[in-house]
């Protein structure tokens, strides 16, 4: 691997990790780390707020928002495991500070948030070199990564591990249905669409089902274990820890 | 009864009818991808020129709107304004009554649509035939489009051949060439008959007063040809700055709508038929129309204004494709419509504020809008509204509880070790309805908070 410099960057884990899915936030420090960085976790952080900001709720968008802001304050880069939680923090909040005084602040704070793989494809300018046993991925490329180097970056770096073969899945157009609240508010239409995305990450058979996006997985192998399936799931940053040699 | 109507409408849905919905809808999708960027080195420039080209016109629409009226009275034709549905309704009435026009052939059109035209047109004693040929289905089933493109896009050619067989349009055949020869043969004789002709109006020129007209029927033609009358119902967003900038948009359209290079028919209508015209209509009206659009204008989502009504956004949209355009309950479903009928509805917002709250916000509409509507951007400030204004959002949790644990980092940490015991709890203990019921068709994974602040810890003491 190339550029190993070193740079300090503040991690943010999101919600979504810190409650469920510990491995994930240990595997984007452990790559971070790989990569050359410092990590520094800012014990405070609690979630970028897109659930409100999602509801429309803005005001209580702006309260968690802005929490974050003081949380993660100075001008390291923040890095997160999360193309969702990275568009509420850049493009999200852009919209619900509309009109504020701190909306500069805000912007700023935007221009400094990264999600992984774009930070490390990116800013660092890594060529991910890594090796595993024959493994078969399928990659789900989450919604809010749409128009992002997101996508193009999980597959640089992942196309760097030997041993791995990825293949996209089919009607990568499609929303895989969760949507946070929108999950919740209407689970028929949230289950239709996931039952679409769950039939063709089927017909690829992959040892696991890959994403940037752990909130769209959890969805997804939630619905395919509650018909009786199992369907294993990755984020792209336990998949490059894996592919460390040592 | 239980959960979001749109939400209720897509369990309700027949299953076939969501399958076919389905297919057309991303067959459509898959076109028009493959003709734009097989015509285009980047189409993405060409759709961000357009939207540029309306977005200037909307930001100077009274300029637009004020030289394409003078421009079309030059060229003859009578302009009238009309500044919401019913006087749209009574203006068409009377130049219809003023003329003495009884029976009248209509070209598809989403304006007579949104202020209900046939029927009104009808209960006053007026013969209005639908001459597209899906609206002319819809309207013999006495049913509504569900789709901006293809009103007929939910129901199959079974259904279709039963309503022509009872209608007296021959006997019972599912041969879409048939039933399309039938409709062609019972449309001529009516437009021969008819004595004014409706359509509305794709875009209009400031510079010449040009109305253009796209259909692939020909039934707009048909519609004007042999009649001494034509109307024109057009919204007051439809205007474009110059006569070159037809070219920039109908490019997209057909594209974007049906994957054409063009449609079929492509009419330039510069006013009522002169000397050297063998045929045409004497008299030319243009009714522009309001209809809740200058509010539109002045709110913070006027950028749906910009709409070319292609239908894009309704077929690549993941929850049209579940729910079929009628769970919108309006003239215009899917994401479009999800915005724009909270917005024309004016006061009557609240009954549409459920619309905007239907989308996972993928985005996906976004990337296909030829005039790049950032329509999951408009979609957040309409839930915001809702908010704002206090209305019941049932089925959503509540955000205040959120954001006080979110602020408060103590409480957060202690909320996430907490939580453990979720792991223990059965499903249908939960206490909240809204998680419950997320329960019914998923699992949630287990529970693991505080355990990557552990290791964090332990790792920084190393
Ligand atoms: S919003 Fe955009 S994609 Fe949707 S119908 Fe209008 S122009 Fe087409």
């Amino acid at each position: 691997m190339e550029s190993r410099q070193h740079t300090q960057v503040l991690f943010m884990a999101t919600c979504l990790c810190d409650a469920f899915f510990a491995d994930v936030a240990k595997a984007a420090v452990e790559v971070l780390e790989h990569a050359g960085c410092e990590v520094l976790f800012p014990e405070d952080q609690t979630c970028c707020g897109q659930p409100a900001f999602n509801s429309g709720d803005f005001a209580n968008g702006r309260k968690v928002a802005r929490h974050t802001a003081k949380v993660f304050g100075g001008d390291l880069p923040i890095v997160v495991p999360s193309g969702s939680c990275g568009a509420m923090m850049t493009h999200g909040n852009s919209i619900q500070f509309e009109g504020e005084t701190d909306c500069d602040m805000m912007a700023t704070l935007g221009g400094r948030t990264w999600e992984i793989c774009d930070f490390l494809s990116n800013q660092l300018n890594i060529n991910w070199e890594g090796s595993l046993q024959e493994t078969r991925v399928t990659m789900h490329h989450s919604c809010h990564s749409r128009g992002s180097q997101t996508g193009a970056s999980a597959l640089a770096l992942l196309g760097g591990i030997q041993g791995l073969e990825v293949q996209e899945v089919g009607q990568a157009d499609q929303c895989c249905g969760f949507g946070g609240t929108f999950s919740v508010a209407f689970p028929n239409i949230s289950a239709g669409m996931g039952e679409l995305k769950l039939s063709e990450v089927e017909k690829q058979q992959p040892d696991y089902l890959v994403s940037a996006d752990m909130s769209c997985l959890m969805h997804l192998s939630g619905l395919a274990e509650k018909s009786g399936g199992a369907l294993p799931v990755r984020h792209v940053v336990q998949i490059l820890r894996d592919s460390i040699v040592s | 009864m239980k959960g979001q109507p749109i939400d209720r409408f897509s369990s309700e849905l027949a299953a076939d009818t969501r399958t076919a919905v389905i297919a057309s809808a991303s067959s459509t999708t898959e076109k028009r991808s493959h003709i734009l960027n097989s015509d285009y080195p980047d189409p993405n420039r060409l759709r961000k020129l357009a939207a540029q080209i309306k977005q200037h016109t909307l930001d100077h629409l009274d300029t637009y709107l004020e030289q394409a009226v003078s421009k079309m009275r030059e060229n003859g034709v009578k302009v009238h304004f009309a500044s919401d549905g019913d006087a749209a309704r009574e203006t068409v009435l009377s130049i219809l009554k003023e003329k003495g026009a009884r029976k009248i052939v209509k070209s598809k059109s989403m304006a007579s649509e949104e202020i209900h035209l046939n029927e009104f047109l009808e209960k006053n004693g007026l013969e209005c035939l639908e001459s597209d040929l899906g609206e002319f289905i819809v309207q013999l089933d006495g049913d509504v489009p569900s789709h901006i493109v293809r009103p007929i896009i939910h129901k199959n050619r079974r259904e279709i051949a039963n309503t022509f067989e009872r209608e007296g349009l021959g006997e019972y055949n599912d041969d879409p060439e048939v039933i399309t020869r039938r409709a062609r043969a019972f449309f001529r004789s009516r437009y021969m008959e008819s004595d004014a002709g409706i359509t509305g109006g794709n875009f209009i020129s400031a510079e010449s007063g040009r109305v253009a007209l796209v259909t692939n029927e020909g039934n707009a033609r048909f519609s004007m040809a042999p009649n001494r009358l034509h109307i024109a119902l057009i919204g007051i967003e439809k205007v474009i700055p110059r006569d070159r900038d037809f070219s920039v948009f109908l490019n997209l359209l057909a594209r974007s709508a049906t994957a054409q290079q063009l449609t079929v028919y492509t009419q330039f209508i510069s006013g009522p038929r002169v000397d050297s015209q063998p045929s045409g209509p004497d008299e030319m009206h243009v009714v522009l129309m309001d209809n809740g659009r200058s509010d539109t204008l002045g709110s913070n989502c006027s950028e749906i204004l910009r709409c070319i009504r292609c239908g894009a956004c309704q077929n690549v949209c993941p929850v049209y494709r579940q729910a079929s355009g009628h769970a919108y309950r309006a003239t215009y479903g899917g994401p479009v419509g999800a915005v724009l009928s909270p917005l024309l509805a004016g006061d009557a917002f609240p009954q549409y504020s459920d619309l905007p709250r239907a989308s996972s916000l993928c985005g996906a509409c976004r990337e296909v809008c030829p005039v790049d509507i950032p329509i999951p951007d408009l979609l957040v400030k309409l839930r915001a509204k809702g908010k704002v204004e206090g209305i019941p959002t049932p089925g959503s949790p509540s955000m205040g509880g959120f954001a006080r644990g979110a602020t408060s980092p103590g409480l957060w940490r202690a909320g996430l070790r907490a939580a453990n015991v979720m792991n223990s709890l059965p499903a249908s203990w939960i206490p909240a309805p809204a998680l419950r019921s997320w329960l019914d068709q998923r699992t949630l994974p287990t529970w693991k908070g505080g355990e990557f602040r552990r290791w964090m810890k332990e790792r920084r003491k190393a």
